[in-house]
């Protein structure tokens, strides 16, 4: 397995000074870009790199910068998108925390590569930890000129403001993200026409990308393209749940989901089974343990009716009960729902108020395919890809453990310890 | 007309509006610096707010509502965010939650009568790896035991 590449230097203390970065070679792959490599030419190389996006969606990072149009005299800007609330998800977290140069020095570069010259970081309000060491990455990082005017000589200018949001998980989307960074409410706006390369922060040709996204960059201009491809090319994996050794895993993307879960992050505890796991967040189709061969890559995911998204592995083992998992995923999007839009709004509240119900032994038989029918009528019917979330872990449940959902109503109990003691 | 807000906060509000290319963006950063002030928003704060952006003050109202983490009422000298979503459910953050709200005598979302403790359950932390996490004012704790919570407590003020 090659070395880690994103995170090798995770977990050092002291990482985050600027001196500690530029000792292992930081900021020389920015310089390389500002002074050796002309803006096409980096674009040119992202893309080459296959780089997708990884906020969720992987939409290439390259072609992404290629469609951003670049008018001379048009402002254009650069917003990173680190708002990181897809539950499961803590790789972008872990990655400003713990090494933030390495994420403004892709931020640097991507700014050139689009020509850019304000960039915006829209920060998870709850991170209180990040803010303060990214705050003081990019102010030592100024200090030295690698922020500012006239960049490490070259002419470039840049300026960086870190952006806190302050708690609503549809601010990671990315039209939402950019109505709340106009100090808006932060509701989906409508695509087209606002994409945000296009259409932007105010109205303008916008570069979004995700935190780690925008980490992968400067090893992809530091490696080229076939050195970067070498390491698989890598993707960071947020494993949690029932796993014995949970965090992020830095690993070639494609690795099988039963070597993530057994062989990096610990397997499970001593006589459990596997029952479940989310792979892509709680948004991503529950699968089971028959679909433990499976590459956690996009398409191989989406063969079967899941999905990469944040590559969030959230493993449950034999303890779980099922239905109530789903009832917590449901109560999270109902909670987050921004009420934009009625099948969204209205089809999270019945179907947390019928889990309820079946979970309090009150259920009826009918409510499985009443759970099943309003989770289609939400389908493809949402204004955003919030409401699109619910419906198919709900019904790869309903798929699933159809016969655990029929003994809660015909028992009115639960034949699993539902909650399982930490590190038990 | 009397402020609600201190110079140095109406500075701060002044400073940031001239970091963005339009002065409504710096609404979210300007109500987190009076709410830092106060502890909570008051609507003459809002109404500070508003007047130094230019923005409405039921604009102003109409977003603090919509996020989470602006308070419209006083919480509690200290804010304990508890997370209630998958991983640390599967990890048994319920039982902390429910020894939290036990020990503390309130429910999700109240404070106590003393205006010492605002216990609130969240949405994922993006710290899974941590289950079951919680967060004290702005310090995250990894994997709180019931036993851990206590000693937790017992060091508020
Ligand atoms: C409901 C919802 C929440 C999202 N949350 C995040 C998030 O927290 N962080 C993120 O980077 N992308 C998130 N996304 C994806 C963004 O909309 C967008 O695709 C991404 O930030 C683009 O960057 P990338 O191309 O580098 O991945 C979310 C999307 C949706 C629909
Ligand atoms: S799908 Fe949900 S979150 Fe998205 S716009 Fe509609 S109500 Fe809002």
């Amino acid at each position: 397995m090659p070395r880690p590449l994103l995170t090798r230097h995770l977990g050092r203390p002291g990482r985050e000074r600027i001196d500690a970065y530029l000792e292992t070679g930081g900021y020389q792959a920015a310089s390389t870009a500002l002074r050796d490599l002309t803006p096409e030419k980096i674009v040119e190389i992202v893309e080459a790199s296959g780089l997708r996006g990884r906020g969720g969606a992987g939409f290439p990072a390259g072609r992404k910068w290629k469609l951003t149009p670049k008018r001379e005299g048009e402002a254009r800007y650069l917003v990173v998108n680190a708002d990181e609330s897809e539950p499961g998800t803590f790789k972008d977290r872990t990655l400003i925390e713990q090494d933030p140069h390495q994420l403004l020095e892709g931020m640097l570069i991507a700014a050139y590569a689009n020509q850019v010259h304000q960039a915006f970081v829209y920060l998870r309000g709850e991170f209180f930890a990040g803010y303060d060491r990214l705050r003081g990455a990019l102010a030592d990082a100024y200090a030295r000129g690698y922020f500012g005017r006239n960049i490490l000589g070259t002419g470039f200018d840049l300026e960086v403001v870190i952006h806190r949001g302050a708690g609503a998980y549809i601010c990671g989307e990315e039209t939402a993200l950019l109505e709340s960074l106009e100090g808006k409410r932060g509701f989906p706006r409508l695509k087209p026409p606002y994409y945000p390369a296009v259409k932007g922060l105010y109205g303008q040709p916008t570069v979004l990308n995700n935190v780690e996204t925008l980490a992968h960059i400067p090893h992809i201009i530091a490696l080229g393209v076939d050195g970067y491809r070498a390491y698989g090319p890598p993707v960071l994996y947020s494993v949690s749940g029932h796993v014995l050794d949970p965090g992020v895993k830095e690993l070639p993307i494609g690795t099988p989901l039963r070597e993530i879960i057994f062989e990096h992050a610990g397997g499970l505890r001593p006589g459990r089974t596997l029952k479940a796991l989310f792979p892509g967040g709680s948004s991503s189709a529950i699968l089971t343990a028959e679909h433990l061969d499976t590459p956690a890559d996009f398409e191989p995911l989406a063969k079967l009716g899941s999905m990469l998204g944040s590559s969030a592995i959230i493993v449950m083992d034999d303890t779980t009960c099922m239905p109530a998992v789903i009832r917590r995923t449901v109560e999270f999007y109902r909670d987050e729902s921004c009420g934009k839009c009625t099948p969204c709004r209205e089809g999270t509240i019945w179907l947390s108020q019928i889990l309820d119900r079946i979970l309090l032994g009150r259920g009826r038989m009918e409510d499985l395919d009443l759970l099943d029918g309003i989770a289609r009528n939400m389908t493809g019917t949402c204004f955003c890809p919030l409401g699109e979330s619910v419906p198919p872990s709900l019904r790869a449940s309903l798929r699933h453990f159809h016969e655990e959902y029929e003994h809660h109503i015909k028992t009115g109990a639960c034949d699993v310890r539902p909650v399982a003691a930490a590190g038990a | 007309m009397a402020r609600a807000l201190s110079e140095a906060v109406l500075g701060e509000i002044a400073r940031l509006r001239g970091l963005y290319p339009e002065p409504r963006s710096a609404l979210l950063p300007a109500l987190h610096a009076a709410q830092e002030e106060a502890g909570y928003l008051t609507e003459a704060a809002m109404e500070d707010v508003g007047r130094t952006l230019g923005v409405p003050l039921t604009e102003v109202v109409s977003v603090a509502t919509f996020y989470e983490m602006f308070h419209l009422e006083r919480p509690g000298r200290h804010h304990i965010r508890i997370c209630t979503n998958l991983s640390c459910y599967l990890n048994g953050c319920d039982r902390v939650l429910e020894h939290l709200c036990g020990r503390l005598g309130v429910r999700p979302g109240e404070t106590t009568p003393d205006g010492r403790v605002t216990v609130e359950a969240v949405q994922c932390l993006a710290a899974c790896e941590e289950a079951p996490v919680l967060l004290i004012d702005a310090e995250r704790h990894p994997r709180v035991s019931p036993a851990a919570l206590d000693d937790l407590l017992a060091r508020l003020a």
